[in-house]
């Protein structure tokens, strides 16, 4: 069924990180809409709102907000595909389907995106090495583009607009809907262990050792500590807890409340000397230990405070999040250290995770084998920048790439060198969607 | 025994989110709304959340047959548990001004035709001695304002007919509760201008509703503050309110 906007007017947008507000279009739909797209206007669909840069921004085109459509439309339980409306969120579905026994496949660091977002980013999860990204768990998904058709992609039928739009920055179309697989699990409790570790030989040990006995794996770096010396983190592996380990313990306590933070901090309150406050207090928290923890504070640490980011105050701040190649990753992690160490502009959430090999369904997808880095720097203006670019410049050496859902800087060199797909990409591209990021990259361009 | 609820208006926003949280109870619905696909779309996503769901078409715009639809909901089931009626309009009130036409239909759709639903459930509900009406009226009828009158006007009676139904089956077993929302962002009032208020999410709203039947409120403000605000709004004197062009 077809239907104009609720409502059509310019709003404000902010991305995650970004200060903005950025002017758009918005353009509020419920169901199948009428797109009347004139040649000239550019469009993007927006989800919640959770990426850090520029890539879920169309600053002064239209934005096409399809938050409304949230609908979960069926659930197999024989196969565990779940079908849903684009503008479903990932809290929507884990707390509708935890207690009954299913799960995601992947799910990334916030329950706050929607699953159109999650599939135009391919995001990834703490069990990369043994389940892939996102995309390989998506069964099938319905487009619409420009022109009004709506076709359902999967890996038998329109295979290549599959591909492209699984990490297509959302430029191939509207997505409408998708099928996603998810998997059962016993509980909503974790059996969680955690390893101190100082320097990056004893990182790539745990995470060797590790990779076949837990499902996830993930590390967080004390960046300030690289200067001192080798570089000190917190390793955590875990599994789904089994009926045996779970005890007496109900099987589903429901999430937390998130706590608020009140609005708009004039300024940040993260800089060089709370990081390394913040980074010691972590440190200090997280002894090596071994047993149960529930699962939203082990998948969503930070969701538990609502818009976190407003720590960062006006300015907001970047999020750099590179993959090195296996050949290049120590030399090249190394370096990365050593770079944020001489800025001294302070670093809060370090995260280290070395991908596996499952290949990406997307021709953009980032995730590839090697060793994945982030982490959030205050905005300082030219200074910050100037930091990214060195970042950019080591990533661009070793042959890695830069991850488009948390960027806001990357040039068009490193992008053209990242994803090897892009020429293909380009051929299933939908003219008329556009975003902030891709006008960055390539002007109006290809 | 699972929960049986009737919703007329299923398709509003305010009503789905409700709907949602009693799902995930395992609740029985009966939907009614005007168009047969958005229904539809919302009993697939209700039983996918654990609902059970039949949908029925219903039109509050034109001579609604309300007889035929209590008929049909005492036919789905021999009790109905929860009937909750959120069914409303809401065109720019300048539009309604001009056009005489329009405006029966604000004061009938979110007036009239709320008041002899709810009337008609009461009877069937009375017989049995228990069961619970709950209404979606609105801040707006707590006050006539310039630029909303009309609709305000029709959620004022709301007001008064759920405060006397309330009187009447006092003690009967059978309650009343009207529920307030305050400007809420939903895709009645997304493209509507409703001045210089932060909107409330739907789903903090039906969760206030939800919670506010289950603890035997007779009035539900949502978000609560508005209790507060329009205390405030109804106590300003009328010949400084005039003044206030709100």
């Amino acid at each position: 069924m077809s239907q104009p906007p609720l409502s059509d007017r310019w709003l404000g947008l902010r991305s995650w990180g970004l200060p903005g507000p950025f002017p758009h279009r918005v353009l509020t739909l419920l169901g199948r809409p009428e797109l009347d797209l004139a040649r000239d206007h550019k469009v993007l669909a927006i989800g919640a709102g959770r990426s850090y840069g520029d890539v879920g921004l169309n600053a002064g085109g239209i934005a096409i907000d399809s938050r409304l459509n949230d609908r979960l439309l069926g659930f197999d339980e024989a196969t565990g595909i779940l079908d849903c409306e684009a503008g479903v969120t990932l809290d929507t579905i884990v707390r509708v389907m935890l207690p009954r026994g299913w799960f995601p496949m992947v799910v990334p660091g916030t329950r706050f995106v929607t699953v159109g977002g999650m599939i135009a980013n391919d995001v990834h999860g703490k069990n990369h090495h043994t389940a892939g990204s996102f995309g390989n768990h998506v069964v099938s998904l319905t487009l619409m583009s420009s022109d009004g058709a709506v076709v359902d992609c999967s890996r038998d039928h329109e295979s290549a607009r599959f591909r492209a739009t699984i990490g297509g920055l959302g430029l191939t179309g509207l997505i409408l809907s998708a099928r996603v697989r998810l998997r059962r699990v016993v509980s909503a409790w974790m059996m969680a262990r955690c390893r101190r570790f100082a320097g990056l030989d004893a990182f790539f040990e745990l995470e060797r050792e590790a990779a076949d006995r837990y499902e996830y794996t993930v590390a967080w770096l004390d960046c300030p500590s690289a200067a001192r010396g080798p570089v000190r983190g917190i390793h955590f592996a875990a599994n789904h807890a089994s009926t045996a380990q779970l005890g007496e313990r109900p099987p589903a306590p429901p999430p937390g409340k998130p706590r608020w933070i009140p609005y708009g901090l004039p300024f940040s309150v993260v800089n060089a000397v709370s990081t390394r406050m913040l980074n010691q207090a972590y440190w200090l928290a997280h002894g090596p230990s071994e047993g149960l923890q529930p699962i939203y504070p082990f998948f969503w640490p930070l969701d538990g405070i609502a818009e976190w980011n407003r720590f960062y105050g006006a300015r907001g701040f970047y999020q750099f999040q590179c993959v090195l190649p296996p050949e290049a990753e120590q030399a090249g992690l190394a370096e990365l250290l050593r770079t944020c160490g001489d800025a001294g502009q302070g670093a809060t959430l370090s995260v280290l995770k070395r991908f596996g090999t499952v290949a990406a369904e997307g021709l953009l997808s980032f995730p590839r084998p090697g060793s994945t880095f982030a982490l959030d720097l205050p905005n300082l203006g030219e200074r910050t920048r100037r930091l990214l670019a060195a970042l950019e410049a080591i990533v661009l050496g070793v042959g890695g790439a830069v991850y488009p859902a948390k960027d806001a800087n990357m040039s068009r060199a490193l992008f053209e060198r990242a994803f090897p797909g892009l020429d293909e990409f380009l051929s299933h591209r939908d003219a008329a969607f556009e975003s902030s990021l891709w006008r960055r990259l390539f002007g109006t361009g290809p | 025994m699972s929960r049986r609820i009737v919703i007329v208006g299923a398709t509003s926003r305010i009503a789905e989110c409700c709907a949602r949280l009693w799902a995930a109870q395992g609740a029985e619905f009966l939907l009614l709304g005007r168009d047969a696909t958005r229904l539809e779309q919302v009993a697939a996503d209700l039983r996918v959340r654990g609902g059970q769901c039949e949908t029925r078409v219903f039109d509050a715009g034109c001579a609604p047959d309300v007889e035929g639809l209590v008929d049909g909901a005492y036919a789905w089931r021999d009790a109905i548990d929860l009937l909750l009626i959120a069914h409303g309009t809401m065109p720019p009130q300048e539009r309604a001004q001009q056009d005489l036409g329009l405006a029966r239909q604000v004061l009938e759709i979110n007036g009239v035709s709320v008041c002899l639903i709810a009337e008609a459930f009461a009877g069937r509900m009375l017989a049995r001695g228990a069961g619970t009406l709950a209404i979606i009226g609105s801040v707006a009828g707590d006050r006539g304002r310039q630029s909303n009158y009309l609709y305000g006007a029709a959620k004022g009676l709301v007001a008064r007919y759920a405060e006397g139904l309330r009187h009447r089956l006092h003690g009967t077993g059978v309650s009343v509760v009207l529920i307030k929302p305050g400007p809420t962002e939903t895709p009645m009032t997304v493209g509507a201008d409703i001045g210089p208020v932060t909107l409330a999410q739907p789903e903090d709203v039906a969760h206030e509703i939800v919670r506010g039947i289950d603890a035997g409120r007779r009035t539900i403000y949502c978000p609560a503050k508005w209790r507060w605000i329009m205390a405030l709004i109804r106590h300003v004197p009328e010949r400084l309110f005039l003044r206030w062009r709100i």
